[in-house]
């Protein structure tokens, strides 16, 4: 045993984690994950230790409900063999590893850019020459759309090689939306602060960031959050799971242009997330996950309106659900478009939803529990098609899902408890914090050095991955259906940037 | 004239009722049915920004493109009522006039270089080309089956005596429907109202063009949309006396109009290489027509 086997949300001395000299640190990885039935990589960074770069490997096993934590301590200067190599899911940590500290790989496929982070190593590596995938031919064509979007969405720029109409290749160039979140992290010294900015990490996955940061706070501090807490966080990730995929289904049909399912959804994702400004007085959920208190505990009253605005919900959803997918016309436009297959999403290492479409079963809700999770004994909705109609129909079936767990947990109101005094971080320790948000699974690691200050803090959103996904799911499609995949894939931008 | 003046007429409201009806079916009130109106008139009261890359083409194409929607609206007549031109063989006229204006608006998108409108006008030639044949079958059954060849008198001599006839309308006016989706981009070829280029045929064409020229160029749609109904109503009028064709002719018009907007409402617009076929097959709809003129005229044994 040379990494440390940790739960969800657990805390550890930093000491604990085995120090390995790089080949085997490369070898016991590629070996885990090669060897283990449901392990993927959840997060794998480096930072810098006294004046060499320490790195991190964390590998989820998803059957054994534990993350294999590693960590080798290696040279700036000294060229290495990269683990992309072995398996191409480290392919984009490892850019990201070159990027931040110009580490030379001797055998990576492609060391280019992620997302141009303005402590980078190299400064002359700048989003004006980002080295594009080029063809050389007579009869293809390239169409670059972006970074500015037609609509009102966020900037990246995707380059299609097109054969007529048909895309070859798709590149797709983030990095507009870099706010130097990590950074901010370290640099912001309040709680609040740091809370406000997990918030931002993406808009759209205010709740699922927040409650990743917040656990990972509450176990740094070893701080035991009550029943009431675990319930509104639950709640907030659900809720916010039910908003989205509901938006999500309205912007389908919009791309496909079937105007009755886009007003409909359109019109039912309001009064969710109306909700929450009842609830919270913000209707994306900010403001409602604290650290280690309960602003807005859920109330009879709260509890009994969530339960009529479902039933209402319900039968619109349900009506018109059945309508879109049966209907010839929306059909002949989701099926067999923007396939992934099942070998390809394990080879991009897709998370969340995205992975579930192509039938690998990767649920932090039913893997690695957190908060209310264990209780309600999550099954993943999978499927098996990978294509614009997956997408599309598992968000339905975990909305209904969804609608149960919440309806389950407010059944039972756990009194308010006043909470505990929070402590300090504990010094020296290293956390992680994974959390199964609308999207995927989100994965937060904090390290803390002597004083139980934050020394790093990283974060992985789902879309790390799932936009290598999305490019592979396009190819030999018409470039006319890169709207309805892109759509039902609804990956985030400010979410990869950081 | 009188043709001419109803299909002015009916252009003010036509794409005003297609977006009411939309409105209505989705649960919102929408805009009153001359707000398109409205904003041509803004449009066309602005001056147009003109790229450095384009060339005289540019500037020139949307003047041109509605200079021959009217002309092609001149041939059109109402019933008996020939149209301000009218000579034999004129269907053959309407249809490449109609040409002359799509090949410029066509050569000025290529004109502006983007790589976006290239990709719309190369659709939008494709599918022209492939509703041409779709339009001279139609057009060339009616010529065979009524033995003259200018709109009016065509026209003038349809009666729907035996009974397969009305048959033969009712596959013409969906004919002449399909035709007027492809040529005016509205579902389920074209989605008028999305925002993303790559999926566009027509409105990615016009993305460059600002003020005074988009103004035309949207007012030319409502034209045609008037256009390919009052063809439609002709199919029925026959010779109906004055004070009844025009009653007919906003009946048909407004009926049409709101048929567009239920069909809007409530499916989806087909995958791009679906487009291409669709549009054949409505060639062979065309030679059903052809066909069932041959029984009429007795010429199948």
């Amino acid at each position: 045993m040379n990494y440390t086997g940790i739960r969800n949300n657990e805390t550890i001395p930093i000491s604990t984690i085995p120090e390995l000299d790089y080949s085997s640190f490369l070898e016991l990885n590629v070996f885990t994950l090669l060897n283990t039935a449901g392990s993927h990589c959840v997060s794998y960074f480096g930072f810098p230790w006294f004046d060499k770069i320490k790195l991190i490997c964390c590998i989820a096993k998803d059957e054994q409900n534990s993350i294999c934590i590693s960590s080798s301590v290696i040279d700036m200067k000294q060229p290495l063999p990269s683990f992309s190599n072995y398996k191409l899911v480290f392919e984009k940590f490892e850019r990201e590893i070159h990027e931040n500290f110009g580490i030379n790989y001797t055998d990576h496929p492609w060391l280019k850019p992620v997302r141009f982070p303005f402590n980078r190593f190299d400064k002359s590596s700048n989003i004006a020459n980002y080295p594009f995938f080029k063809i050389e031919s007579e009869e293809l064509h390239e169409v670059g759309v972006g970074p500015i979007h037609a609509g009102i969405i966020e900037p990246g720029h995707f380059r299609f090689i097109c054969n007529g109409e048909q895309i070859l290749h798709l590149e797709i160039q983030l990095g507009y939306q870099h706010r130097g979140v990590e950074q901010l992290f370290l640099d912001k010294k309040k709680l609040l602060q740091r809370v406000v900015l997990a918030e931002n990490i993406a808009g759209d996955s205010a709740a699922g960031h927040t409650v990743a940061f917040v656990n990972l706070w509450e176990s740094l501090c070893k701080f035991q959050p009550g029943r009431d807490l675990q319930l509104s966080r639950t709640i907030a990730l659900e809720l916010e799971r039910i908003a989205v995929h509901t938006g999500d289904l309205s912007g389908m049909c919009t791309d496909v242009a079937y105007q009755l399912g886009s007003a409909v959804y359109g019109r039912l994702r309001t009064p969710v997330i109306n909700y929450f400004q009842k609830w919270c007085g913000n209707r994306l959920a900010k403001g409602l996950v604290r650290v280690g208190k309960n602003n807005y505990p859920i109330t009879q009253t709260l509890a009994d309106e969530l339960l009529v605005l479902f039933e209402e919900y319900e039968k619109d959803f349900e009506e018109i659900s059945e309508e879109l997918f049966s209907l010839p016309s929306t059909l002949a436009r989701f099926e067999k478009t923007g396939v992934v297959t099942t070998e390809q999403a394990a080879l991009v290492g897709t998370v969340g939803m995205s992975a579930r479409m192509s039938e690998l079963k990767r649920d932090i809700r039913f893997s690695h529990p957190h908060d209310l999770y264990p209780e309600l004994r999550h099954e993943p909705v999978l499927r098996n098609q990978g294509d614009v109609y997956s997408r599309g129909r598992i968000r339905k079936k975990e909305i209904d899902q969804s609608m149960g767990y919440i309806r389950e947990l407010i059944q039972n109101l756990p009194s308010v408890e006043a909470a505990d005094q929070l402590g300090n971080p504990i010094p020296n320790s290293f956390a992680i914090s994974l959390v199964e948000g609308w999207r995927g699974e989100i994965c937060h690691c904090a390290i803390t050095g002597d004083n139980g200050d934050l020394i790093h803090y990283k974060i992985k959103d789902p879309s790390f991955h799932n936009w290598l996904a999305m490019a592979l799911a396009v190819r030999n499609n018409e470039i006319s259906d890169f709207p309805i995949c892109n759509k039902s894939f609804d990956l985030s931008y400010c979410g990869h940037d950081l | 004239m009188i043709s001419f003046i109803l299909i002015v007429l009916a252009s003010l409201f036509f794409t005003g009722i297609i977006n009411r009806t939309k409105s209505i079916t989705s649960g919102r009130k929408g805009p009153g049915i001359f707000q398109p109106m409205k904003d041509i008139v803004r449009l066309l009261k602005k001056g147009s920004v003109y790229s450095k890359t384009t060339s005289i083409i540019f500037q020139i194409a949307p003047s041109i493109y509605f200079a021959s929607i009217i002309m092609a609206i001149m041939v059109i007549p109402l019933g008996e009522y020939k149209g301000i031109i009218s000579f034999e063989g004129d269907f053959v006229f309407f249809a490449y006039i109609l040409g002359v204006g799509k090949f410029f608006m066509i050569i000025s998108a290529l004109d502006t270089g983007s790589s976006f409108e290239g990709m719309g006008a190369s659709r939008e030639a494709l599918f022209s080309m492939f509703a041409e044949p779709a339009f001279f079958i139609l057009m060339g059954s009616f010529a065979l089956l009524t033995g003259h060849t200018s709109f009016q008198e065509i026209f003038a001599s349809m009666h729907f005596g035996p009974y397969i006839s009305y048959i033969l309308g009712v596959l013409a006016t969906f004919v002449l429907a399909m035709i007027t989706m492809i040529e005016n981009s509205r579902i389920p070829i074209d989605d008028p109202k999305t925002h993303l280029e790559l999926t566009m045929v027509h409105e990615v064409m016009i993305l460059d063009n600002s003020g005074f020229d988009l103004g035309m160029i949207l007012y030319a749609t409502n034209l045609k949309f008037a256009m390919y109904g009052a063809l439609i109503a002709n199919l029925f009028m026959g010779s109906f006396p004055l004070y009844l064709t025009i009653p007919f002719f906003f009946g048909i018009q407004i009926l049409f109009a709101i048929a567009v907007g239920l069909l809007e409402s409530f499916t989806a617009r087909f995958r791009m290489n679906h487009n291409a076929q669709y549009i054949l097959a409505l060639s062979s709809v065309s030679l059903l027509i052809f066909l069932g003129v041959l029984v009429i005229l007795g010429q199948l044994n």
